[in-house]
Formats: structure tokens, sequence, C-alpha cells
């Protein structure tokens, strides 16, 4: 790719941006949060058109004006949010997306082939199962199968290890090391600096829609490639102070909580928060992380056990009873709940808090204050908008966060609930926002960490329990020796009890 | 080939917005023109018949006020259920029911109490009737899932047959020759008109004040906060504590409770007694949605798209005459106008832009 520029709206989305790509060759793609990594992507894969700049493939000069196009060009891309069929079958699903497929019997022509690619890669899927039986890990192989089917001599993958247990991700380098030595061309987004320097044979990184730096990984090293990507050092382990634990703050007794699909989701959890205590829920993701945090802040109905909040009984309380109680929400699908979009931002900067006495007479609402209020959290998490008279649908996914994050603490809550709070921000608002967390453990409150993030947890975490298939695999204090089991206990394949006791 | 991108439109400003509402309006026009071209009439001398119809002489903006009266009131309303995506198609039965309540109370107590304590009376009985009717789908949909359109417009049909009923059966009056309908309405009951017109002003007064309220409600108060965050994101209003069926009964209790009013001045303004249910409202309750959507669910627009629209109805009877052409024209104009008007709001919110490609 030559000089691709793309700009949104005035905003250089990218610019001048040169990007070649051996055969054999493992490219990753660093950069922050809106530096541009995903729209090149998606010019390469046709979804845009740049406003200026060239493609080439073996020297040949391409336009390429839509995904199809791009296949046919032998380029293959696995998105962060798969596109797959849920009730469908591994094989159906590939056929769907296979051009050679026959009108009549698709599944018998296919079958051949698909189980040629996993021998030779060495995937090991059932293709009769139905997508939603499989784990994360074995989607992203279905849609890795599908872009090599379609001949895919370059492979995109949009940040894939985030969805993946630590096993998983072993298995998902080892692939690609295969294709690597296959002679495949693989581009491999990512802000996780480890798998790139683990991975990746060369690095570009992005910053604001431009390339700041270009090295091979055996160069360079973890803090250079940070500086790069934020334009300043980043200091890397926050240090965690030394607190004993205050009172006792929440408090879960052996609750069951029912998911979207009609099971049990949560069983039989029970644990204890405290004051001056930040507790790590560590898990991959839909092992029952949402459904537990939707069910201690009311949006979930619980369906039997006990959850009391400084003593006082809140099961099954509503929302804002809850949150009265002094319960903040960061919630998972933050777009999902966390927002109004066509709202403009200082209605959204008090989506909670709207009933305070702050915000709100008996009924009408203080403009004045709530304007104030939302500048403040503007100015204090680095919000970048023109105006909080604008909606906040017009807001990058980053920075969305930060305000529902500076809503949600601004107002010293007791307990944080923080669902993944720093997935997918950059390293510099990562950073800001753990000293945020720290500071509030600090003043006093509890904090109740969702996240999958194992750095995170080590950093962040006076106690960690993991969560497996909806139950609490362990609780481990952040000294104990079994820390280095977290993993594997994530993969659900150790569990150790009361008695300390491990099973397997 | 020629290829279509739509991407999403950030900027939109009240300009733009404003210009796209009349670019609609015009090609709806334009598919107007159409329609009665095949009906065999000069579509430029027909429409603007339609506007000198109403407008364009003393009688017609007479007429036009008159009419525009339900409309603003009923079409209020309806920016607020639809603020929150409660579709009320309903606001037909609403009026119905408020003007039910009305005569009741009118026939009730008319007699005996003066003009200054009956009329606002029948208001207050007119609004609990049309807020009655309205909660009713505010209940289905928040406790048993029940889809508000269907709701709503069901109970639209149930209504006009229950006032059926009444007119042929309990109510009827033996002022009128054995046709249906109740007793005229004692005197005191009645609202007083503008000389010379049939324009019940007290009524038109109501109209104008309930549409500047409810846009202080919408954009300054907390229940008019919790409206639009449920209809933004259910979910985020779920998250944010907002109590649902709370919500949604007082905002439904509003809606109907407006189109109650509606029925109230059309019983006690014009007819002076419950007749049959089309000679009632002559489907203001749904012209009145076209009248929310043109106004951009904003209450005060009401005022002014409610007057347009009924220039349309008072236009479109005067062409029925003058051009001989069926009731039934006025609904196609009508109901081309809605279709062009949310056709904008796509143009409003999506970028179009056409790309040329060899291939």
């Amino acid at each position: 790719m030559k000089a691709i520029s793309k700009s949104f709206h005035g905003i250089h989305a990218n610019q001048d941006i040169n990007l070649f790509v051996e055969s054999g060759e493992i490219l990753g793609l660093l950069g922050e949060n809106g530096a541009g990594k995903t729209t090149l992507m998606n010019i390469l894969y046709g979804l845009y058109q740049p406003d200026s700049g060239q493609i080439k493939i073996n020297d040949r000069t391409i336009r390429i004006n839509n995904p199809v196009e791009s296949i046919n060009h032998g380029i293959g891309m696995v998105h962060q949010h798969f596109m797959l069929v849920q009730n469908h079958s591994v094989i159906e699903n590939i056929a769907l997306g296979y051009k050679d497929t026959p009108f009549f019997f698709p599944k018998i022509k296919i079958k051949d082939k698909v189980e040629q690619f996993s021998k030779q890669f060495d995937f090991h899927i059932d293709i009769t199962k139905k997508i939603w039986q499989l784990s994360a890990g074995e989607q992203q192989r279905v849609e890795i199968i599908k872009a090599l089917l379609n001949g895919a001599d370059l492979l995109i993958l949009d940040e894939p290890t985030s969805v993946l247990t630590p096993l998983e991700i072993k298995e998902l380098i080892s692939i690609l090391r295969e294709m690597k030595a296959k002679g495949h061309m693989i581009i491999f987004i990512s802000h996780k600096l480890d798998e790139i320097m683990d991975i990746c044979d060369r690095v570009l990184v992005l910053q604001k829609g431009r390339i700041v730096g270009n090295a091979d990984t055996k160069d360079t090293d973890k803090k250079s490639l940070a500086r790069m990507m934020v334009g300043r050092d980043v200091v890397f382990t926050t240090t965690r102070e030394k607190l004993t634990k205050g009172k006792k703050n929440l408090s879960v007794e052996n609750i069951n909580v029912i998911g979207d699909k009609g099971l049990l989701a949560v069983k039989n959890i029970s644990f204890e928060l405290f004051k001056n205590e930040i507790f790590g829920i560590a898990g991959v993701s839909g092992n029952g992380q949402r459904e537990l945090a939707e069910a201690i802040t009311g949006i979930r109905p619980i369906f039997s056990g006990k959850v009391k909040m400084n003593g006082k009984d809140i099961t099954n309380k509503s929302p804002r009873h809850i949150y009265d109680k002094g319960v903040s929400h960061v919630p998972e699908e933050r777009i999902r709940f966390g927002i109004a979009p066509g709202l403009f931002l200082y209605d959204n900067a008090i989506l909670k808090q709207h009933h305070l006495k702050k915000f709100s007479q008996r009924y009408f609402l203080k403009y004045n204050q709530i304007k104030n209020h939302t500048k403040t959290i503007i100015n204090k998490f680095k919000v970048s908008t023109h105006s909080i008279n604008n909606q906040i649908r017009n807001l990058s996914g980053g920075n969305i966060q930060k305000l529902i994050l500076g809503r949600e603490i601004s107002e010293q809550p007791q307990l944080l609930v923080a669902s993944h709070p720093t997935y997918g921000l950059d390293v510099g608002a990562t950073e800001f926002l753990r000293k945020h967390l720290l500071e509030l453990r600090k003043q006093g409150s509890a904090v109740l960490l969702f996240s999958e993030d194992l750095e995170e947890i080590f950093e962040l975490c006076d106690r960690v329990a993991v969560i497996f298939d909806g139950e609490l695999m362990a609780i481990l204090d952040s000294d104990d020796q079994r820390f280095s089991d977290i993993g594997l206990m994530m993969a659900g394949s150790i569990r150790i009890d009361s008695m300390g006791k491990k099973e397997c | 080939m020629l290829k279509i991108k739509t991407t999403d439109r950030y900027d939109i400003t009240t300009l733009r917005s404003f210009m796209t509402n009349i670019l609609s309006l015009l090609a709806a026009l334009v598919v107007i023109s159409i329609i009665f071209l095949i009906a065999g009439v000069n579509p430029i001398f027909a429409i603007s018949e339609i506007f000198s119809g109403s407008f364009g002489s003393f009688y017609g903006i007479k007429e036009t006020i008159t009419k525009a009266i339900p409309l603003i009131l009923i079409g209020a309303g309806l920016t607020l259920a639809f603020r929150a995506k409660f579709w009320n198609i309903g606001a037909e039965g609403q009026m119905l029911m408020g003007a039910i309540f009305a005569t009741w109370t009118g026939l009730t107590f008319g007699e005996a109490l003066p003009s200054y304590i009956i009329v606002p009376l029948i208001f207050l009985a007119g609004f609990i009737g049309g807020g009655l009717w309205g909660i009713i789908p505010a209940i289905l949909k928040i406790k048993y899932s029940i889809n508000e359109v269907i709701s709503t417009l069901m109970l639209n049909y149930i209504c006009a047959e229950f006032l059926m009923m009444l007119i042929v059966g309990p109510w009827k009056g033996k002022t009128r020759f054995g046709f249906p309908g109740t007793n005229n309405l004692p005197d005191s009951a009645i609202l007083g008109l503008i000389p010379g017109s049939r324009i019940h002003y007290a009524t038109l007064i109501l109209a104008i004040i309930c549409a500047i309220v409810l846009s202080v409600v919408i954009y300054k108060t907390r229940f008019g906060y919790e409206t639009r965050v449920v209809g933004e994101n259910p979910d985020a209003g779920k998250y944010a504590g907002i109590n649902f069926l709370k919500t949604s009964l007082i905002l439904m209790a509003i809606s109907g409770g407006l189109a109650g009013f509606a029925g109230v001045g059309e019983v006690a303004g014009i007819h002076h007694y419950l007749g049959y249910p089309a000679s009632i409202s002559s489907g203001y309750g749904f012209t009145a949605i076209i009248v929310a959507w043109l106004a951009k669910l904003n209450p005060l627009y009401t005022v002014l798209s409610g007057i347009f629209f009924a220039g349309i109805l008072v236009g479109g009877d005067a062409i029925q005459i003058s051009l001989g052409l069926p009731a039934a024209t006025v609904q196609i104009v009508n109901g081309t106008l809605l279709i062009f008007l949310i056709m904008g709001d796509y143009f409003l919110n999506h970028k179009i832009t056409l790309q040329f490609s060899k291939k």
C-alpha cells in the first residue's frame, strides 16, 4: 500500500501510509484507539475507498471496490467480532463464504477441502457442530479456514487474541507460525505489546493516522514500542501501596443467575469484598461475568441467593436503589447499556445520576449544574469532543468509554463494579484509569474488577477470583504461590477448593 | 457501473433538517401531481385549489384553524409518546373515549352547574377518558410485552364500536328522532365560538398551552429526560434505573389525555352531541401522526404542522366539491406526504454518494 490517505468529516484517519508485506512474514500493526488501524485494514479489505494512494499486489496496481474483489485478490480478514451464523454448522458457514460453492449439495464438495486444510494446519474442529457450541477460539479457526479456503495469501487478523484464553492464544500462535512457514502473509493488529513482540517479524506503529515507527521486532523492545505508540514514556507498573483492608463492603452469598439462553450462567457464587480493596474476577469473556455484574447492580434478576451492601440486603432491588446504596457500574456492553446515542454529551453524563439532588429538583433538571459537571468530566478524563452539545454517537468508542468511566467514578462510589474497564483503551488512557482505580481504593472504596487481562489483574488486585463456566475456580490473595496457575484455571483445567486442594 | 454508497451523517444542522423537510414535501407534491394526472385533473390547478381553499379565503382560514385544534392537541401528545418510541397509533380511540367521558359528564351534571365549573369539568373528564384508554396499551406493553402498535390500533376499533353501542342503545337521545346520537349538551357545557366561525377558542388556547408546556416537559424535566433516554436506548434506561412502567404510564396518560381534550373540543365546540364516531373525528388521530412527524417530534412545532395539515384537510374538502374528486383523495395526499417525510429522514441521517467504476 502506498501513500494511503483517508479522512472522515475532515479528520485524517490515515495520512500518507506506506505499508508492505512480504510473503512468509508476520507484520504487526500497533496503535492506540483511533490511531487508524482498523480504517487502514478496511481500505485493504475493500470496505472503504482511500481518498488517495495506491494498493499494489505483486507490483500490479489494483483497485478494491468491495470485499468480494478483495477476496479474489487473495486477501482474507478475520474480524474482531466473528461473522458467523450461530445456528448453522461449521461446514455450512464455510460453504456460505466460499466462492465456488455449488448451488446443490454444497456440503459434500467442500468437506474434503476443509478436512485437508484442518489436517495441514492442525485445526481440531468437528465440522458438524453448530457454531454456538464452539468456543471463541474454535470459531476463530473457522474464520481462518474460511479465508484460507478462498485462497487468501494475505490474512488480516483484527485483535485476534482479545477473546481467547491463554491456552487458545498459544494454539493460535502455532497456527500462525505454520501458515508463515507455508509462505502466507499475515497482518496482525493488536495493542498488546507482548503478543506483537512474540509473534511478529516486523511491526508498524500508527499514531493519529500516521506511521510513526517501523521496526523489526528483534531490534526493539516493549518499552520503545510503547513510547512510539503513545508518543511519550509509559510507566508500566503502577505501584500499588499496601493498605490494610477495611470493613466489609459487599457480600455475595450463594447466588444463582439465569443467563440470556435460559440456562444458569452464575452458579452458586459467594465472595466478600472489603473497603480499600480491589477484588479481581479473572476469566475469559462469556463465563458468567456479565451476568454476575448485572445481577449485583440490579439489571438482571437473581434466581436464588443474597447480595448485601454494607449489611443491607440489595438482592433484586431496582438499579436505582442499588445505585443509591453506593454501587456504580461500568457495564461490559457500554454502547448497549451505557449511553443513549442520540442524546447530547451532557445528557449522557448524568445517565444514572439525573435523580440526584445535585442535578435535579423534584420535576426539573438543573441543566447549568449538569453542563458544568459534564465539562469537569471531559477535562479530567480527556474526552475529546468539540462541544458538550454534541450527540454522543459522534464520539469514538474510546471517548465514549472515558465519559462513562468518568461518570461512574466521579461520584465517589463505595463500590465500583467495573467490567473490562480498560478493554479497547489505549496505553495512555489505561494507565490513567488504573491510577484512578487505585485512588478510589485508597479513599476507602471497593472495586470489583472483571477483566481477562492478566497483567491488569496482577497489577491492580488485592485478591483474585477465577471464574469459569459460571463458577469460581478459586479465590487467591495476590501473594499466593498458586497465582501462576491462573491461566489454567481460566481454561477450567484446575480448580482450588476452599481447603486449598487442587482438583483437575 | 454506477454504485450507490451510504454512510452515516453526523453534521445535522437545523437548516439542513429544515431543508430536508421542504424538499420531502416538494417531492411528495410531485408524486401527488402524478396521482392527480391519473385521475384526469390538472395537478397544478388541484394543488393550488387545495391551498386557496384552506388559506386563500377568510372562510378557509377559519375552517383551517378549527380543524387545526384537534390536530395540534393530538400531535403534541404524540410527540411525547414517539420520543419514547412508544408507537401510539391509538389517538383516534383515545380521542373518542375523551368525547364519551365528556358527553357523559356534560349530560349528567351540565344542567345544574354554571359554565365556569362545567366546562373545566368536561375537559377534565375528557382527559381522564383519553388517558385511561391510553394507559391500557402501556400496561399491556410493559407487563406482557404486547406490541403497542397492534394494541393501540385495535383499541381504536373497540372504542368506536363502544361509542356506536352507546349512541344507538342506552344513550340514544329523545330529541334525535330515532337517529343514533345523544341529546344535545346543555348550553352551559357548550364552548364559546369566535363569532362568525366554528373556532372554539377555549380549546385553541388549551392546545397552544399544551404544546408549550409539553416542550418544556420534554426538554427540561426529569420525566422528559427519562422519556428521551428510554426512547433512545431502552437498555440504557434499564441500566440508569428508570422505572419503565411508571414512565410509560405517565407518558401514555398524557398522550391519550391530550387526544381526549381534542374529543371534548369536537363534542362541546362543534357537534354539541355525541354522534357517529366518523363524524366526531374525521381521522384526526391518524393525521396527527403525520403532524407529530413533520414537527420533528417537537411539541412546539406541532402548532405549525397542525395548521398545515388542517389546511390540507380543508383544501381537500374544497377540491372534492369543485373538482368532483373522491373523499379518499385527501388521505392519499396525507399518506404520500408521510411516506416522503419519513424517507426524508433517511436522507437526513445518511449521506449518499454515487460512484462510477469502469467495471
